[in-house]
């Protein structure tokens, strides 16, 4: 085995410009313990706070040994639905599909287990901790409904985020009758949890009616107004601090209950408050990707073009609210077929509500297509691959619409050379290493859309040459720090070194939303365009100054860099920042810039990023133990602004993607609805020795129309096509198709 | 309650007082000594976010009572930079883009100061392909949720040969 996949090995140049390899800008805090996250803030007088938390599913709280947790030493109150704050909004009123229910401790009612019943706030974490076990909850407990047979399923309203249950075309019944092959199969993925290392945190602090918040939010502007709304105050006398989120995956999109419950602490108590969910606090509250099960039904003809594609999702929301994962969102859009059914069906269960997680959707539903495509190739007696060719959608398939950009051949023949495709043996079970393992190669096919929200930023360009873009963008490993300054650098024409980057308040203009991959394309696109706004400024002065060589040029005939206007048709002529500010009496220009998606493009074009991954597995063929031993993933994704983090990013999803595949599992007791595995130890996510050698190839593709800056997002697709391109080596290398994830070798052998 | 702790904190000595018996290093270091580098990501030992060095070995300090450790030296990740010159493994998890959201990289980096030292006790090389293997299981006690796995083994690789090639050059 290779040691290491091929790394990008450029040196972090201080250059800065869209597509140089630099690391990290915030690297030297973070490897030093310096970057402060939420749960390092210690302002003076802190208290320390512990939730309580429901060992039902569902029922009611009879009754909390208050007194008991309150004669411990230490504790300072014990917060209940007695004498939790009143808040002004009804914490279960939706004004829309983003806003979650949440458990505020204003009833007594229990819906899923782990939901929080009681906060102790104390002078230590100790005394919170002894306080909260203290309470010694007594419950009237009512049967749960847990898993997807709970219930008779509905067609619920919307999908998602208010996207519609069923779509398609034509008749996929006509289609399955004229096929020469076809295939049907049920495929089942499990309720899988975020657990971002970071657990959330939150600090809190009042003066009067402002809040001071710490805590980790991939989404700022949300967070105030969802908080604004609850406490009855203007969003403008909420600060919230989130310039580090460990970690994010979806679970910091919405602003959870236990990140409220300790502003309410906080205001209960009149000290600042710090509220750490425990591990075992995340699995409830914080959402999860919710179960799956799949009934894919394909036909092909004789020339292995499919006729029909039916894919039909069952899916649970909690009892209480609703997000129902929109598992066919793929098959909407991968391969071409004349017909074509997507639906989806809900249940309702007592557990959590469910959230995005990092390619919801996607996720799930790559991982049941890419192995029912595997499954039909192999009826058609036909190279998974091949197969795949042959089914290339040229338009979307759900809308007829073009692509904006679609390099995905490229990515199917620069992997498939990569990886050694040519060699593959059509049977399973053909080949085995030098140790006797079976040894089976297989294909998926990545796909995630290209979105973009809005976004605001604000840009300074100073006489001295130096710059400063400000925007309330969100890093939760991405990498906006380094991208976004290295799309400030360019547009305002100064090297990297020169600008400072402000990000991660919500006392900055809106950054967006971190998540749908399209940060990169909303925070970016915002501060390219506030550049943008400082440059055509300092353009107009320039230009129009009978003084200045750039006099007469226009504001489109200069362009910014090195510190300098530049005549764009002869490039003699320029003129420093400094010198152009000087003459005009002025010290600085600042600029500010919008983005979000442009509708007509919109409607022209589908837009996604695409992806082709390959794997390798190994198998004991006595013991079922399997091994990745390889992994190539080829993203095209547009423009490239830092292909060392896009790797990174690319690594990370394909890693998820093996997780998804071997191991998560989040594991309910079907008679109480409680977790059998709230932990890490139990809840499996890869460790270093479980990840293969890995590489990400970084196809080229040219978008005119997806956006200003022509990226599409990176940070979810990885995980598309892996999870199926390993189920499908596994099939490969044993004949066992194993169709209820994570594949674990009980499955295997039985 | 109130117990008396002698502590070496990255080689300087800390007087404490603790209220409480319960108080974990982890808790003494974040809360006490508000030395906040080391991460709490699950309090029961099974993440490694909190990895440092008691005299000398790696532990989770979740998991060890403050109590338990009087007249101990401790080496948190604060204590590796030498001013503004970051130790080598620091400068590798840099170079090597061995982070993303930075979470858990304190204990991995103080799990792979720990395992370079344990490499070099044992007389272990790093100079092939096994010793690769070997790091990899060796610092598969620290989770990396946004699987930059592939980046903190070359980190650790890098490091530990840049570490053995100037001890070899010092020889």
């Amino acid at each position: 085995m290779p040691e290491t996949a091929p790394r990008i090995r450029q040196g972090a140049g201080n250059v800065g410009s869209i597509g140089a390899p630099l690391t990290r800008r915030e690297g030297p805090l973070k490897v030093t313990g310096r970057a402060l996250f939420a749960a390092d803030t210690l302002p003076p007088g802190l208290l320390h706070a512990a939730l309580c938390t429901a060992r039902i599913a569902r029922g009611r709280v009879t009754g909390l040994d208050v007194a008991a947790a309150e004669r411990h030493p230490g504790v300072v109150a014990v917060m209940t639905p007695d004498n939790a704050p009143t808040l002004a909004k009804d914490p279960d009123a939706k004004d829309g599909p983003f806003t979650f229910r949440l458990d505020l401790l204003q009833n007594a009612s229990v819906r899923y287990a782990n939901q929080p019943i009681a906060v102790v706030i104390a002078e230590t974490l100790e005394a919170a901790t002894e306080g909260a076990r203290l309470l010694a909850p007594r419950y009237e407990t009512e049967t749960p409904r847990i898993g997807l047979d709970a219930e008779a399923p509905f067609t619920p309203p919307g999908i998602g985020i208010g996207q519609p249950p069923d779509e398609g075309h034509g008749d996929v019944e006509a289609g399955l009758a004229d096929a020469a092959a076809r295939i049907e199969a049920v495929y089942e993925t499990p309720a899988q949890y975020h657990n971002a290392m970071e657990p959330h945190a939150a600090v809190a602090e009042w003066d009067g009616d402002r809040l001071t918040l710490h805590t980790p939010s991939q989404g700022l502007t949300a967070a105030v107004g969802r908080l604004a709304g609850l406490f009855g105050i203007p969003p403008k006398n909420i600060r919230i601090e989130s310039p580090y989120l460990g970690g994010g995956f979806g679970s910091k999109g919405a602003i959870s209950g236990p990140q409220v419950l300790a502003c309410m602490a906080a205001r209960l108590v009149g000290r600042p408050v710090k509220l750490v969910a425990r591990r075992e606090n995340m699995y409830g509250p914080m959402g999860h990707r919710a179960e799956t099960r799949q009934t894919l039904r394909l036909g092909a003809d004789a020339d292995g073009k499919l006729t029909a594609l039916d894919h039909h999702t069952l899916t649970a929301s909690s009892r209480f609210d609703d997000f129902f994962e929109p598992a066919g969102g793929v098959s909407h859009t991968l391969y071409a077929t004349p017909n074509l059914s997507v639906r989806h069906r809900g249940v309702r269960v007592d557990t959590g509500t469910p959230l995005f997680m990092r390619a919801p959707g996607e996720a799930t539903g790559s991982a049941a297509l890419e192995s029912a495509i595997d499954e039909m190739a192999i009826a058609c007696g036909m190279d998974p691959l091949e197969f795949r060719l042959v089914n290339y959608a040229e338009v979307e398939p759900i809308s007829g619409r073009p692509f904006s950009s679609k390099a995905l051949r490229a990515c199917y023949a620069q992997g498939a050379a990569r990886f050694g495709w040519e060699k593959r043996p059509l049977q399973p079970r053909q080949m085995r290493d030098a140790d006797g393992l079976l040894v089976g190669w297989g294909v998926g096919t990545a796909t995630f859309p290209a979105l973009m929200f809005e976004a605001e930023a604000r840009a300074e360009l100073r006489a001295d040459g130096t710059g400063t873009v400000v925007i309330g963008a969100q890093d939760m490993g991405q990498g906006a720090w380094t991208a976004l300054a290295q799309i400030a650098a360019d547009g305002l024409g100064i090297d990297i070194a020169q600008l400072t980057v402000e990000m991660g308040s919500s006392t900055q203009p809106s950054g967006g939303i971190a998540g749908g991959s399209a940060h990169t394309a909303t925070a970016g696109g915002a501060v390219h365009a506030a550049a943008q706004a400082v440059i055509a400024e300092l353009a107009q002065i320039a230009t129009t100054d009978s003084a200045s060589p750039l006099y007469g040029a226009g504001n489109a005939g200069v362009i910014a860099r090195a510190g300098r206007l530049i005549r764009r048709d002869d490039e003699s002529r320029s003129e420093s920042v400094g010198e152009i500010l000087a003459r005009a009496g002025r010290d600085r220009i600042t600029g500010t810039g919008k983005a979000s998606a442009d509708p007509a493009a919109q409607k022209s074009y589908a837009m996604h990023a695409h992806g082709a991954v390959f794997a390798e597995v190994k198998v004991d063929p006595d013991l079922g133990q399997i091994r990745v031993s390889r992994l190539v993933g080829a993203f095209a994704a547009g423009r490239v602004i830092n292909p060392r983090l896009v790797q990174s990013q690319y690594f990370g999803g394909m890693i998820w993607g093996l997780s998804f595949a071997l191991h998560e599992h989040a594991a309910l007791d079907p008679r109480t609805g409680r977790f059998l595995n709230d932990n890490l130890g139990e809840y499996h996510v890869p460790v270093n020795a479980d990840t293969p050698a890995m590489e990400a190839i970084l196809v080229h593709e040219d978008d005119p129309h997806v956006n200003a800056l022509g990226v599409k997002g990176v940070g979810e697709i990885g995980i598309t096509g892996t999870a199926g391109a390993i189920a499908n080596a596994v099939w490969h290398a044993t004949g066992v198709r194993v169709r209820e994830l994570p594949i674990t070798l009980d499955r295997l052998l039985g | 309650m109130s117990i008396p702790l002698r502590l070496t904190v990255n080689g300087e000595r800390r007087d404490l007082v603790l209220e409480d018996p319960r108080v974990t290093l982890l808790d003494a270091l974040r809360e006490r000594l508000h030395l906040t580098g080391s991460k709490k990501g699950c309090d029961r030992g099974q993440c490694g976010a909190c990895t440092v060095l008691v005299d000398g070995r790696r532990i989770n300090a979740c998991l060890a009572l403050a109590v338990s450790l009087d007249g101990a030296s401790v080496e948190t990740v604060e204590g590796l930079a030498n001013g503004d010159a970051l130790h080598p493994v620091q400068a590798a998890f840099i170079a090597h883009d061995g982070f993303q959201c930075g979470f858990c990289t304190p204990g991995q980096i103080m799990s792979a100061v720990g395992l370079i030292r344990e490499m070099r006790e044992a007389g272990e090389s790093v100079g092939d392909a096994a010793d690769v293997e070997r790091v990899r299981e060796g610092m598969s006690g620290n989770l990396c949720r946004c699987g930059a796995y592939a980046g903190i083994t070359e980190a650790v690789v890098a490091a530990a040969r840049a570490e053995a090639q100037a001890g070899e050059k010092a020889a």
